[in-house]
Parts: C-alpha cells; sequence; structure tokens
C-alpha cells in the first residue's frame, strides 16, 4: 500500500520521490488534528485530505519536475536532479510541519476495541487498516487496468512519447499520477494513525520502507510492489517476532542487497 | 585596458598568486582569528573534504553516490572506538583504510547496478548503517553514543588544511590525466568507453574508494570537533545530500568548484544550524530545490555563461567603433 503510489510515481514520472515518507506523515498528522479538533472519524479523513494532498503532489509534478524534466539533457540527468530536488522537498515538508504542529505529537488510538474471533483476540483497527489497504489496492490495480484513464497512464510510463502521440495528453496524465500516488501515501498515513501513534518526524522511516519495498518489486512496477509489500509485511513479523525488532530494518536490507545482485530489476520488474 | 585579456594571459599567474594567497590566510588564521572561527572554517573544511570528495567519484562518471555518509560516519566511529587505544595520526590512518577497503567492497559488489539502482542501493547503505551500528552498539558496549575527548582545535584545523587540499589537489590530478578522460567517457557513454579499451570496472572502483578514503579520515577529524557521536548523527543521511549539493552549488565542471560551494554552504550550516533548527532545515530545503531548478552547472558554470553574454557585448561595441570609422573614411 506505502510502496504501490511510490512505484506509480516513478513508473510513471520517473521522480523516485523520496518525499513519499512526508506525505504517509502529512496524512497521518492531519488525520490526528482533524479528528481530535473537529471530532471527525478518523476513517473519514482521507475524503477531505485526500482531495488536498493530491493537489499538492499534482502541483509538484506539474511545477518543479515539469521544469526539471524541461531542463535536464537527458533521462539519467533528469532521474538524478528529480531525486536531489525531492530531497529539497522532503526538508521542507518535514520542517514547515515540525513549525507548525511541533514535533512531539504522539497520542492517537481509536477504534482500540478487541474482538474474539474463532477463540483469538484481536485489535478491530488492525481488522480495518488492513482491510481497506486491501480493498484501495484492488481498486488502484483494476483502475489501471481496465479505466481509459488507467490505460492512459500505464500508455505513458511504456513510452510517454508515443503515447502523446496517440492522443494521451501526457501533461495532464503526469501530475495526475503523482498526485495519485500522494493520495495513497495519504490514505496510508490515515490508516497508520489509527493504528499507531503518529508524530511529525515518522515520515522518513516510512519513505525507506516504502523504498525498499519497490526495488524489491522492481522499480517501476505495481503489481510486483504488492507482492513484495506483502512478502516484507511478513519478514518484519518474523524477526521481530523470533529475533529482535531493531534488527527489522537491517533485515530488510540485507533482502534488498541480495536481491540487487542477484536480480537487479526487482521481483517483477522488466528490463 | 582590456581586462579580459589581461585574464585570459595572465590566468596561470593569477591563479596561482591566488591560489598561494589562500594557502597564506589558512596558515596564519589561528594566530588573528577568534578560537570559535577557527572550529567553524575547520567544519567547513571538513564539507569542503565531502564535497570535494563526491564530486571526484560522481561529479565525473556520473554515478549518483549517496554514501559519503556511510565513509564519513565510519570514520568518526574508528575515532570513537580506538580514542584511548591508539596515538591519532595512526587513527587518522585507519580511518582513510578502513574507508578505502570498505568502499573497495561496495564498489565491487555494486558494479552492475546502474543509474538510479546504485543511488538507491548507496541510500540504503546509508540507512543501513544507522540501524547496525546502533544495534552492535547497545548489544556489545550497553550504551547509545560515545564521548569523544576533544582535541585543540588548532591541530584539527591544520590537519584538516592538509586534508582538504590534499583531496582538491588529487581531485586536479585525476582530472588531468588519462583516468580523468576515462571517467568523463563513463559519465558520456559508459558501454562505448568499454570499447575504446577504457577499464571501466577498475575506474569505477578505484576511484570510488579513493574518494572514500578522504571521507574517512574526515571523519575521523570531525569526531572530536563534535565531541559527541552516535549511530543517527554519524551516519545522517544530511551528511551525504549536504555535499552533493555543495558540489552542484560550486559547479562540478572543475576541481574547484565543489570548495566553492562547500564553503558557502558549510558556512551556513555551521553558523546558523544549532541554533535555528527548524527553520535553518526549512531554508536548506527550499535553496536545495532553488538550485537543482536554477543553477545545475553550479556558481562556476555561470563564470563561462557570464563571460560569453560580456564578451559577446564588448565584441558588438568595438565591432560598432570600427564600423563608425569604416563610415568615416
Amino acid at each position: 500500500m506505502l510502496a504501490m503510489g511510490l512505484s506509480l510515481q516513478y513508473g510513471v514520472c520517473r521522480v523516485l520521490n523520496i518525499t513519499h515518507g512526508e506525505f504517509v506523515m502529512l496524512g497521518a498528522v492531519l488525520t490526528y488534528l482533524l479528528s481530535s479538533g473537529l471530532g471527525l472519524n478518523p476513517l473519514l479523513a482521507p475524503v477531505i485530505l485526500g482531495p488536498l494532498l493530491f493537489g499538492l503532489g499534482f502541483l509538484l509534478q506539474a511545477t518543479l519536475f515539469k521544469a526539471l524534466k524541461a531542463r535536464a539533457p537527458s533521462l539519467a540527468a533528469f532521474e538524478g536532479n528529480a531525486l536531489l530536488a525531492a530531497f529539497g522537498v522532503l526538508y521542507i515538508l518535514e520542517y514547515v510541519a515540525r513549525i507548525s504542529f511541533g514535533s512531539t505529537l504522539m497520542p492517537s488510538y481509536y477504534l482500540n476495541v478487541r474482538v474474539s474471533v474463532a477463540g483469538m483476540d484481536f485489535i478491530l483497527n488492525q481488522f480495518v487498516a488492513f482491510g481497506i489497504a486491501l480493498a484501495l489496492g484492488v481498486v488502484v490495480y483494476l483502475f489501471l487496468n481496465h479505466s481509459r484513464m488507467g490505460k492512459a497512464i500505464r500508455a505513458t510510463a511504456e513510452d510517454p512519447g508515443t503515447a502523446g502521440l496517440m492522443g494521451v495528453n501526457t501533461n495532464m496524465i503526469l501530475p495526475f499520477s503523482f498526485g495519485l500516488g500522494a493520495l495513497l501515501a495519504a490514505v496510508a498515513g490515515t490508516l497508520i494513525s489509527t493504528k499507531t501513534a503518529v508524530s511529525t518526524g515518522l515520515g522518513f522511516s516510512n519513505t525507506v520502507i516504502a523504498l525498499i519495498v519497490v526495488v524489491l518489486g522492481g522499480l517501476g512496477s505495481v503489481p510486483g510492489g504488492f507482492v513484495a509489500g506483502i512478502m516484507i509485511g511478513i519478514v518484519s513479523q518474523l524477526v521481530a517476532g523470533l529475533w529482535e525488532p531493531i534488527l527489522t530494518v537491517p533485515i530488510y536490507y540485507a533482502m534488498l542487497m541480495l536481491l540487487l545482485l542477484v536480480r537487479p530489476t526487482g521481483i517483477l520488474g522488466k528490463k | 585596458m582590456d581586462i579580459t585579456r589581461l585574464v585570459s594571459t595572465h590566468r596561470k599567474l593569477l591563479l596561482g598568486g591566488f591560489l598561494i594567497l589562500v594557502l597564506i590566510f589558512l596558515a596564519t588564521f589561528p594566530i588573528w582569528a577568534r578560537a570559535y572561527d577557527v572550529r567553524v572554517l575547520a567544519l567547513v573544511l571538513i564539507y569542503v573534504v565531502l564535497a570535494a570528495g563526491w564530486a571526484m567519484f560522481s561529479g565525473t562518471t556520473g554515478y549518483m553516490s549517496l554514501a559519503p555518509a556511510a565513509f564519513f560516519g565510519l570514520g568518526m566511529y574508528a575515532m570513537a572506538l580506538l580514542q584511548y587505544e591508539l596515538p591519532f595520526p595512526l587513527v587518522i590512518a585507519i580511518g582513510g583504510a578502513l574507508s578505502f577497503v570498505f568502499a573497495l567492497l561496495i564498489g565491487l559488489v555494486t558494479l552492475r547496478l546502474k543509474g538510479m539502482y546504485f543511488a538507491v542501493f548507496t541510500f540504503g547503505l546509508v540507512v543501513f548503517m544507522t540501524e547496525i551500528t546502533q544495534y552492535l552498539e547497545t548489544r556489545l558496549l550497553g550504551k547509545h553514543g560515545q564521548a569523544i575527548i576533544p582535541i585543540d582545535n588548532q591541530t584539527l584545523f591544520y590537519i584538516m588544511v592538509g586534508v582538504a587540499v590534499a583531496t582538491v589537489l588529487v581531485t586536479y590530478l585525476i582530472r588531468r590525466s588519462r583516468w580523468g578522460l576515462a571517467m568523463l567517457g563513463i559519465g558520456g557513454n559508459e558501454e562505448a568507453a568499454e570499447h575504446m579499451g577504457v577499464n571501466t570496472t577498475g575506474v569505477k572502483v578505484f576511484t570510488f574508494a579513493i574518494s572514500a578514503a578522504f571521507m574517512g579520515v574526515a571523519g575521523v577529524v570531525a569526531a572530536p570537533l563534535l565531541i559527541y557521536v552516535n549511530s543517527n548523527i554519524a551516519f545522517s543521511l544530511y551528511y551525504s545530500f549536504l555535499p552533493i549539493f555543495m558540489a552542484i552549488l560550486g559547479g562540478m565542471g572543475t576541481a574547484y568548484g565543489p570548495v566553492i560551494g562547500a564553503v558557502i554552504l558549510g558556512y551556513l550550516d555551521t553558523r546558523l544550524r544549532a541554533q535555528l533548527f527548524n527553520y535553518f532545515n526549512l531554508g536548506f530545503g527550499i535553496i536545495m530545490v532553488l538550485i537543482i531548478l536554477f543553477l545545475p552547472k553550479g556558481i562556476t558554470g555561470l563564470v563561462p555563461m557570464l563571460q560569453d553574454k560580456l564578451g559577446g557585448a564588448m565584441r558588438r561595441l568595438r565591432k560598432g567603433d570600427r564600423e563608425e570609422r569604416h563610415a568615416n573614411t
């Protein structure tokens, strides 16, 4: 779920968006603010936040990255510059959030109700989060594969030049997919805020996880990201349960390193 | 008097004179400056080494390494763990050698990776180092973070002057050698360079390791300046990205470009970051985006552009002059 948005942004726009975690953070923190300030149900927060962050992502691609692309001599140069610019944006977003919301924001537990299913105790919010993530994954998959817009997005990812000649408005598609990625990040943020405490500093660790998942799945491959995401989730539970929770990130990285050596394009990536 | 012609004919002389002035300035600096400023300048020199070291490898080959923090942090930790056991000069040598070997291994492993994958790998490497050091530290030593005995700032300053000069000198020498041309070839078109008989792998890995050695040395010297080191400080991605932006701000077309960028951003960083942490970082983000957008060739990239424009204007003036004379005769 985290990774899908990032994968979309890289696949279509060729921007390795390391600000992704910051969008997650904004989603989580704003959800907390909305629900504690206005008494809104946190699950309704994406209705307001989604369009907001979608707009932010849309604008970023439509202005900054588009300008960068126009200036860069080659695709490789553009990817490098975009990564660096994204790092700048990461700082802007994180510290705007820190300055305006403080950095010690912490508590927020919702739907913290235990339910018994088949003799086992579960916390309700985990069910809800899992259900929504799964549903959204399916929706995005269907959208990309079967809707007109989704086909246009995939065509642009494949070959922007030809897609443009075929009548796809690439100037519209690129910001749209970037915004869609931001929207997915925001919803992920909302779900995180219903499960655990949040703060304005949580962006970066989420970026790292999303990045690892995306590279594992193959840069730019949405289903690959989905598979890798599930894999990472299982591994993290195994490592945290059987070994030490601190070691989960090093283990991710070890997996990443191995995979890059054996199959540099990821599990389902294309050459 | 034609200034542009004066500059172009005596270019070497002027440059040499300027370099000597800079060296005299650096050599006498601790004598007349305040102790605080000596520390600031020593930190700026550390950034100079990081930025020039980064540009040494990535500037020409086009491989974007996000690993400076890994080597820098390795140097810091070498100092933190060996400070009681070994004399300082030896630790410096070990820090450099450690980073060199580590980079050699990383380089050999990451050979196959191209473009973005290399950047992602090195990005992950820094995060990995942070986590694994923290784990090992708490596991084996039972604490998080290491205090470091301060060393006389003046000594550190002179060491840094030496290291910075060496870094820039090596970059310059590499640039004007066959080896530098090979690197430019890799940056331009790696496959073509390989077919021309360039040992691309060897050149890449070796340069990567040399630049890492300088970063490791900078880390060893940085540790006593910062007094306290932990895994989040030593392997902060900030130390990976800041040198990159310094190099880009200064311009990577020349050996001295990164130095200019490092002096500007490094000074701002050491003076403002501690006091105005949040606002500084916000401003840092904004400046980064602006640099990438409007100054991708850096400050030194501006010079030829301005020269072009100025030269054009002058030529036009002179031409106009001549035409007028023609008209008169």
